[in-house]
């Protein structure tokens, strides 16, 4: 067993919480400038432009990108030849991200009740996936997600004779009703299989993919690319004002489910599509 | 929608100042405005419900759907981008009836809300969501006026440079959202 202290995971957590909130990915700022030359509204290009001087003013100046700096959404593989020495994983995860939030004076976003709505003042609870897997390493993977975004996306319990013409429609539908309300240029992930609560987790795992790359199988690679175009014809543009560019990545993930089920979940992320990760 | 030059506008806003204002102007605005989002909203007419006086005069103003990241040593205020404007449409024709004349935000806003912005004569401003590091350098000066137990979501009083927005909604019933996808969207 390889031990590791649990206080690496703290140091990570707090570590990328910062940092995704003043750096925006270089993936991103690329999609940023090739949709520039793509955008076919000046109002659209004229924002985009500014999303670009955003990111550079946030980077300089010390700002976090967005005031909505997220919930923090965490992802650990665990390997089983680890063993977690110093305390506990949870409280580990809660108070990396307390640290960040506080000293990386980001805004705290965690209503204690979802009916009461008292902030609980330090952006905890985050919302932690663990999964044990084979290996003596950690890879702890951070990805604060905004409020805007994610009230704009869905979860779906389709019919197997939808098939893939399905998920086409539930996208179209998604972004269109999203509108400018997700702030597009969007990020969409796509989670095909499992069952309810499984396919919502693939959709948001989607979004951990690195911007651009396609599913390795070719199948799902040409439904990612159809998906972009169907997203992109919508014509909801850079912030919904109309335009050509309102879709900068779409990442699918499958896997199999019941003979009787075809779940679907369309997780939509804003531009800004903060992750990051880092392994122990 | 070609870009035309900013408009620049300073609060309070009289009619006269709405009228003017027509849907896809990209406008600067200057002087004070008030932040609220959901809940500071819920509160202020729950006092409206009441009959009580609310905390701030909305008589003329602006408020601007936003709840700020702190503020890092040296600066009034942190990252101030817009939040989505339409969980505040349950609220904001109430505050619309009592004289508020303007909100900025980002997104659609509901019929009700459209009626209220031509009924009363008021305008609709929507900012770039995510760009609130670039909207943070126009705020010279923040001051929490009202709920300060919210703490994002507290009422602050804001003084404003030249703050970027775009007339999204105008009070002869203009919506950008509808106009500008119309024209891009295949099918």
């Amino acid at each position: 067993m390889r031990k590791v202290n649990v206080a690496k995971i703290t140091a990570a957590v707090k570590k990328i919480c910062i940092d995704t909130n003043y750096k925006v990915d270089p993936d991103i700022i690329k999609a940023f400038k090739t949709g520039l030359r793509r955008e076919k509204s000046p109002v659209g290009r004229e924002i985009l432009r500014q999303l670009i001087c955003n990111a550079d003013i946030a980077r300089r100046e010390r700002i976090p990108i967005c005031q909505d700096c997220g919930l923090a959404v965490v992802f650990v593989e665990i390997g089983q030849d680890v063993k977690l020495v110093g305390g506990g994983l949870r409280q580990a995860i809660e108070a990396g991200v307390r640290q960040g939030y506080q000293q990386g004076y980001l805004r705290k976003s965690v209503a204690k009740d979802p009916m009461i709505r008292v902030n609980t003042g330090d952006n905890t609870p985050a919302i932690i996936h663990t999964e044990i897997v084979t290996g003596d390493k950690l890879r702890v993977t951070v990805a604060p997600k905004g409020g805007g975004s994610e009230n704009m996306s869905r979860l779906k319990m389709m019919k197997p004779a939808d098939g893939e013409a399905g998920v086409k429609e539930l996208v179209r539908e998604t972004v269109r009703e999203a509108g400018p309300n997700p702030c597009p240029p969007i990020v969409l992930g796509v989670g095909i299989g499992g069952n309810f609560e499984m396919c919502a987790i693939l959709a948001k795992k989607a979004l951990l993919r690195k911007l651009g790359k396609p599913n390795q199988d070719k199948r799902l690679a040409k439904l990612e690319q159809d998906l972009l175009r169907i997203a992109n014809d919508s014509g909801v543009g850079p912030q919904g004002a109309g335009g050509t560019v309102t879709c900068i990545g779409v990442a699918v993930e499958s896997r199999p489910c019941h003979i009787a089920s075809m779940p679907v979940a369309v997780n939509v992320n804003c531009h800004v599509s903060r992750h990051g990760s880092k392994i122990i | 929608m070609a870009i035309n030059k900013p408009v620049r506008i300073t609060t309070p806003l009289s009619n006269v100042d709405v009228q003017k204002l027509k849907v896809g102007m990209p406008v600067l605005i200057s002087g004070v405005l008030y932040s609220a989002r959901d809940s500071a909203h819920k509160r202020l007419v729950e006092l409206l419900d009441k009959g009580k006086k609310l905390p701030i005069d909305v008589k003329g103003q602006i408020i601007y759907y936003m709840g700020p990241s702190p503020p890092p040593p040296g600066r009034p205020i942190g990252s101030a981008g817009p939040t989505t404007s339409y969980r505040m449409d349950p609220y904001a024709p109430r505050l619309m009836a009592i004289g508020l004349k303007g909100m900025i935000g980002k997104g659609t806003r509901s019929d009700e809300v459209k009626a209220a912005i031509k009924k009363y004569k008021s305008v609709y401003f929507a900012a770039i969501g995510g760009a609130g590091a670039l909207i943070s350098k126009c705020i010279i000066k923040c001051d929490v006026v009202a709920y300060d137990d919210l703490g994002p979501e507290a009422i602050r009083r804001l003084e404003v440079r030249e703050l970027p927005a775009v007339v999204a909604g105008d009070m002869y019933g203009g919506d950008i959202y509808e106009i500008g996808v119309k024209r891009y969207r295949k099918k």
